[in-house]
């Protein structure tokens, strides 16, 4: 597999860093939206590349750091249930709920299994008539459109014992809700490359024709960031800001159009709660009408209401992920990062997942 | 009985009694045998001079058979390769194997079968062994443990805690290959490779390198955790710093394209025919020049040094230039999920 180290070459990357050190004037603050990105700088150490004046900040785009924790009560909950057999993505099990994690459920005998697809999930209910099987749809616009299919086939194949507890959200709204809010002035943001392969680019217009915020899509490679910071630095010092592909090989201006329309088929959007940043309106993905006998929602709604009211959520003392989504705290402004939570012990869901910024410092950080 | 045993294996084959003699006569014993497994006795007898090393450890990897290997193959090697490590030239194994009633008698033939050519090609004998049987959803399929012992000859040195500043640090091969080979193959998460597990027995590797160069600090074989534990334990137990260069560790572009797509660092994936060597400045091409005349050491690259800064700690220079600290695996490794 060449590419890689095509986008990995340490010369083209010195070059690239030396021509952003050349016309970076102002000081200026990105935001890299999404956590692979915040995975991939740290990892090559990209910020030691980069010139002084240039502040990097990382974004919300973690799916399992902005599931609220609520929600995640709400699937431990349900893998109390006799009956139930929970799937999730791997990363959703460390995460502490407000008063215990999937990986405790299951150890108290909840039946949970990790899956890598929505598929599996599936399978899993085919092969288990007598269950209900509930997958924990958490994800942007990514790992919506496979959801979306997973439910058009369980209803095409009548598995009738297969739920979707959805928590997915989107990313333009986030933006939008962060940029309004104004608590952190940002220059320019670096685009969530992998979701924009579904949503294309024209949902993030808005972002420099109404905050004048320059907005840049970026593959993952080292490379790819680079020339994203660069195209965001050339836009910011001539005072143009506009959204911009530096991601031609995955991204179209429009999208991939059959996720979107399976993604449309199959859910409404609806307000969702964002771990840090609370309800933003228009910014969740919910089953319709057509598809909700598939919603872990409707199905469990009694047992979710009585687990709610017995267990109020609240949030672990001390942790700042709510802050560090948001950009408004590094994990290194945490009091407990390092020492009361690290990867093995995590407090906060920004420890555990493997795009959580408290993880990508703790493991790249400085020496 | 005999029809019986063409089939799977019956909780009875564990029972002590006849079937438990005739699996141990026909499937074990007339592959395995030596001098003193032969004798029978409750435990196996035999002199040996000189300083012994002893270790242990059990295998219950999933799935039992995968490209490149099994878990017969896997429970020599992996032994064999722990007594190599503290310099030591193995000797003899024992094998104790617990069965899931229901295992198909074919596979564990096949499985006694690499057991028996790993060890040969390791040069050990099994001297002592025991099968248990346990009822189904007890044990999954097969459970192996081995024991072994070695001796370590006169001179010899090693330990984790031997490394010191200016040391070079020798990695015999490409990393992650087993990893990746057992993960291609794991439920719900297949993918096709053409990549095998790198599990083989070492000690024909160290006692070449021992022999070059009896002054060897740390010896380690990158398992489970992979590089990056083993050289964080080498940097914790000596209390040096390690610096290593991305560009230096041999990686195959298949592990590589693998770990791209699952959000993996080759780094932290399992290996099961590598080690991991310290030696003095002045040692060191020679050592390597030793590694790489024998088959499981021809990828060997000299991948860093060690340092009095950062003690406790290992420095990788990634490939772009900068720097950044590699840190232990915490936790299971599990794909990406965006």
């Amino acid at each position: 597999m060449k590419f890689i180290d095509e986008y990995q070459n340490s010369e083209l990357a010195k070059k690239l860093a030396q021509r952003i050190t050349g016309h970076s004037v102002r000081s200026i603050r990105l935001m890299e939206f999404c956590g692979g990105h915040t995975h991939a700088i740290m990892r090559y150490g990209i910020r030691q590349l980069l010139p002084e004046t240039i502040e990097m900040k990382s974004g919300p785009g973690c799916p399992v750091c902005v599931t609220a924790i609520g929600d995640l009560d709400k699937a431990i909950a349900l893998s109390h249930s006799p009956g139930v057999i929970i799937t999730t993505f791997g990363d959703m099990m460390r995460v502490p709920g407000s008063y215990s994690s999937l990986q405790q459920a299951r150890a108290e005998g909840a039946n949970i299994r990790i899956v890598y697809s929505t598929m599996d999930a599936l399978e899993i209910a085919k092969a288990s008539p007598e269950k209900s099987v509930i997958f924990i749809g958490i994800g942007f616009e990514t790992t919506a459109p496979t959801i979306a299919a997973s439910i058009v086939k369980a209803e095409k194949e009548r598995i009738g014992n297969f739920y979707v507890l959805s928590f997915l959200k989107l990313t333009p709204p986030v933006m939008k809700a962060l940029l309004g809010l104004g608590e952190i002035k940002l220059d320019g943001i670096i685009g969530p490359g992998h979701v924009c392969v579904i949503t294309g680019s024209h949902p993030y217009e808005f972002i420099p024709e109404k905050y004048g915020v320059a907005y840049v899509i970026s593959g993952f490679e080292p490379l790819d960031i680079l020339l994203s910071v660069d195209k965001l630095v050339q836009q910011i010092e001539t005072g143009s800001p506009k959204v911009e592909i530096a991601y031609r090989r995955g991204v179209k201006p429009e999208g991939n159009r059959k996720a979107l329309e399976l993604m449309q088929q199959v859910f409404e959007i609806d307000g969702a709660d964002w771990r840090g940043i609370g309800i933003v309106p228009q910014s969740g993905l919910k089953i319709n009408k057509q598809y909700q006998h598939l919603d872990a929602n409707n199905a469990f709604s009694g047992l979710l209401r009585s687990a709610r009211n017995d267990k109020p959520a609240k949030e672990p003392k001390g942790c700042r992920c709510g802050d560090v989504v948001r950009g408004a705290a590094t994990p290194l402004e945490c009091k407990l990062f390092g020492k009361a939570c690290t990867p093995e012990k995590p407090v906060g869901p920004c420890m555990v997942s493997s795009e959580g910024a408290c993880s990508a410092y703790y493991q790249y950080g400085l020496p | 009985m005999e029809q019986a045993m063409n089939d799977t294996i019956l909780l009875a084959h564990g029972s002590g009694g006849k079937l438990s003699h005739a699996l141990v006569e026909t499937k074990f014993l007339p592959l395995l045998a030596n001098p003193l497994l032969d004798k029978l006795d409750d435990s196996a007898i035999f002199e040996a001079n000189g300083r012994l090393s002893f270790t242990t450890d059990s295998y219950v990897v999933d799935p039992i058979f995968f490209p490149g290997g099994d878990i017969g193959k896997l429970a020599v090697c992996g032994t064999v390769n722990d007594l190599s490590m503290s310099g030591a030239k193995p000797l003899y194994l024992s094998l104790s194997v617990i069965i899931e009633e229901g295992l198909l008698i074919a596979d564990l033939e096949r499985i006694v079968q690499s057991i028996k050519a790993a060890a040969d090609e390791a040069q050990v004998d099994i001297i002592t062994g025991d099968t248990k049987v346990v009822n189904q959803g007890q044990a999954d399929k097969l459970f192996i443990n081995t024991s072994g012992i070695g001796i370590i000859p006169a001179g010899i040195d090693i330990s984790g805690a031997n490394a010191k500043a200016g040391d070079r640090v020798i990695l015999s091969g490409t990393i992650g290959d087993h990893g990746i080979a057992i993960m291609s193959q794991r439920e719900g998460l297949r993918f096709e490779t053409l990549l095998e597990s790198d599990c083989a027995p070492l000690n024909k590797l160290v006692a070449q390198m021992v022999e070059a160069c009896p002054n060897t600090h740390c010896l380690r074989d990158p398992t489970r955790g992979g590089l990056a534990t083993t050289l964080n334990e080498f940097a914790q137990q000596s209390n040096v710093g390690i610096v290593v260069e991305e560009d230096k560790i041999p990686v195959k572009e298949g592990v590589r394209a693998a770990c791209e797509l699952l959000g993996l660092d080759p780094i932290h994936v399992a290996n099961e025919g590598k080690l991991v060597a310290i030696v003095e400045p002045d040692d060191a091409n020679e050592v390597l020049a030793q590694m790489k005349q024998n088959c499981y050491g021809r990828d060997a690259a000299i991948i860093g040094e060690v340092t009095d800064d950062y003690p406790g700690r290992v420095i990788m220079k990634t490939r772009l230039g900068p720097s950044r600290i590699i840190d232990m695996l915490s936790g299971e490794l599990l794909p990406r999920i965006c």
